[in-house]
């Protein structure tokens, strides 16, 4: 078990160069928030952390599992919640999570009883009979951060989870997810644009154009500056040179 | 093995629980074939002279010619429509799901594919049941053998679906695969007209015609109607099947990385 480590790992499309030799390290149990601007080489980060596609150029392993060398084990341990929902709104919250269940190999008792943990980690247990397109907004993305632990993975990984909410559901989510990673000892990945989302104490990566900046506590990176002028700061600063 | 077995299940029980829930699709899908059979045909039958040809012991009235014409034709359209659902991000978003199975992708895909391709299939037969009550009626031995020749033919025209799903980035709509890939396929084939027919007005149209995999798996199914075994067709269509397959999968391999695309 170690976490998540990306070495020297580089893509482009096409000509476009998307991410120059990335380097990072997320240590298991570790709350790490992914920060960039749009257009930063988030997404592609997370396409191919979640293989999507692959790159020849750099390393990603997960859980001490290389993911392009042993692809099925490193999945295993991955959990993921897309950018872009994901569910199927006509069905219900419960039959969305018997069918991810099965998309891992669960069946029968082993699924309901992995769905029924899940669920009551979100606190959306009295919701399964529901169907998704009756949820709001921050039910479903609940529903989907639930779904994507019904493995139970080492690793989480999160896309800008919390677009389209508002800052109440926001801020719950997002405290959720620490709370998870601190009491399931879980290494979380949280890619977003929004500086408030992000503790003192988390591990910040720092990612503009491509390129990673930063690498450390937010604390440290920040200083005595807000976040957010901090973040600012560097991504216009090398905007401009 | 188990995990495969759970997979495929849930994977062909999404399919048809979304099947369900789109009723109008359902419905639109029987029309076309419908309307081609009883518009388009009847007003053919007075035109177009059949001679007896195999599977044909005796002289057949050009509806009853189409059927399996059609038939290929509910499984040409769902092949391309259910694969190329995948091209829209809201699909997009369901297959990135899939993909991060732990099970081998090349499984997946091809769950995903027979998936499709049963929900094809019991449209296929609905529309034979619509065509019996019109009057168009095959032995009972026919409706039995025929289940395996579109069980290939879906298979076959889910791959391209698929093959196209994975090199096609954005697709503004579905009238450029209708123009590009469904028209050609469905017009140069035997499907609405025997291809000696057709050899008699041109002969490049034939030959492209009996080079056209649809034909094939038109001309599978029609001879399996008819409890018939057509092995040349029985070899395109399967030849089409794998070739088609290994494109699909080399399209979702994400080393070559055709499903790459901003965002």
């Amino acid at each position: 078990m170690s976490g998540l480590r990306v070495d020297q790992l580089s893509f482009a499309y096409g000509r476009k160069q998307a991410l120059r030799e990335v380097s990072f390290h997320i240590p298991q149990g570790s709350f790490c928030a992914l920060l960039g601007p749009n257009g930063a080489g988030k997404s592609t980060l997370f396409a191919l952390l979640t293989r999507l596609f692959t790159s020849r150029d750099g390393t990603i392993e997960i859980a001490g599992h290389d993911l392009s060398q042993a692809p099925r084990k490193a999945l295993k341990q991955m959990g993921v919640v897309f950018q872009q929902p994901t569910l199927d709104l006509d069905l219900t919250v419960h039959r969305n999570l018997t069918y991810f269940a099965a998309l891992h190999g669960f069946s029968g008792r082993d699924a309901n009883t992995r769905i029924e943990a899940a669920l009551d980690r979100l606190n959306m247990r009295e919701r399964q009979k529901e169907t998704v397109r009756d949820l709001n907004g921050g039910h479903r993305r609940r529903l989907e951060i639930a779904r994507s632990l019904i493995h139970t993975p080492s690793v989480l990984l999160l896309d800008e989870p919390t677009v389209g909410l508002d800052a109440a559901t926001r801020k719950s989510i997002t405290d959720h997810i620490h709370a998870l990673s601190q009491s399931e000892g879980l290494t979380v990945l949280w890619a977003t644009h929004l500086t408030d989302e992000i503790q003192d104490t988390d591990q910040l990566l720092i990612l503009h154009q491509g390129r990673l900046l930063e690498d450390g506590t937010a604390q440290a990176l920040r200083g005595t500056q807000p976040l957010a002028d901090h973040f600012l700061s560097l991504t216009e600063e090398s905007t401009v040179a | 093995m188990k995990p495969f077995v759970v997979v495929l299940i849930a994977i062909v029980a999404r399919e048809a629980r979304r099947f369900v829930g789109q009723r109008s699709r359902f419905i639109a899908a029987l029309i076309r074939p419908l309307l081609w059979l009883v518009v388009f045909a009847a007003g053919f039958r007075a035109a177009l002279g059949l001679s007896i040809t195999p599977p044909y012991e005796t002289y057949t009235t050009y509806e009853t010619y189409i059927v399996p014409g059609l038939c290929g034709m509910i499984l040409l359209f769902n092949g391309m429509q259910s694969s190329l659902s995948l091209v829209y991000d809201r699909e997009m978003g369901s297959m990135r799901l899939l993909l991060t199975s732990p099970l081998p992708r090349w499984w997946l895909l091809f769950c995903r594919l027979l998936a499709s391709t049963s929900i094809s299939i019991l449209q296929v037969y609905t529309f034979l049941g619509i065509t019996a009550l019109y009057g168009i009626r095959f032995e009972a031995a026919g409706y039995l053998s025929v289940l395996p020749a579109l069980l290939i033919a879906g298979l076959m025209l889910g791959a391209l679906g698929l093959a196209l799903s994975s090199f096609i980035k954005q697709l503004e709509n579905f009238a450029g695969v209708m123009n590009f890939v469904i028209f050609p396929m469905f017009f140069l084939s035997s499907a609405l007209y025997p291809l000696w027919k057709m050899a008699e007005s041109s002969e490049l149209l034939h030959d492209i015609c009996a080079a056209n995999p649809f034909t094939h798996a038109v001309e599978l199914i029609r001879f399996a109607l008819y409890g018939q075994f057509n092995m040349s067709a029985l070899l395109w269509t399967c030849g089409a099947a794998l070739i088609l397959l290994a494109i699909a999968l080399w399209g979702y391999d994400p080393a070559r990385g055709m499903i790459r695309r901003k965002g």
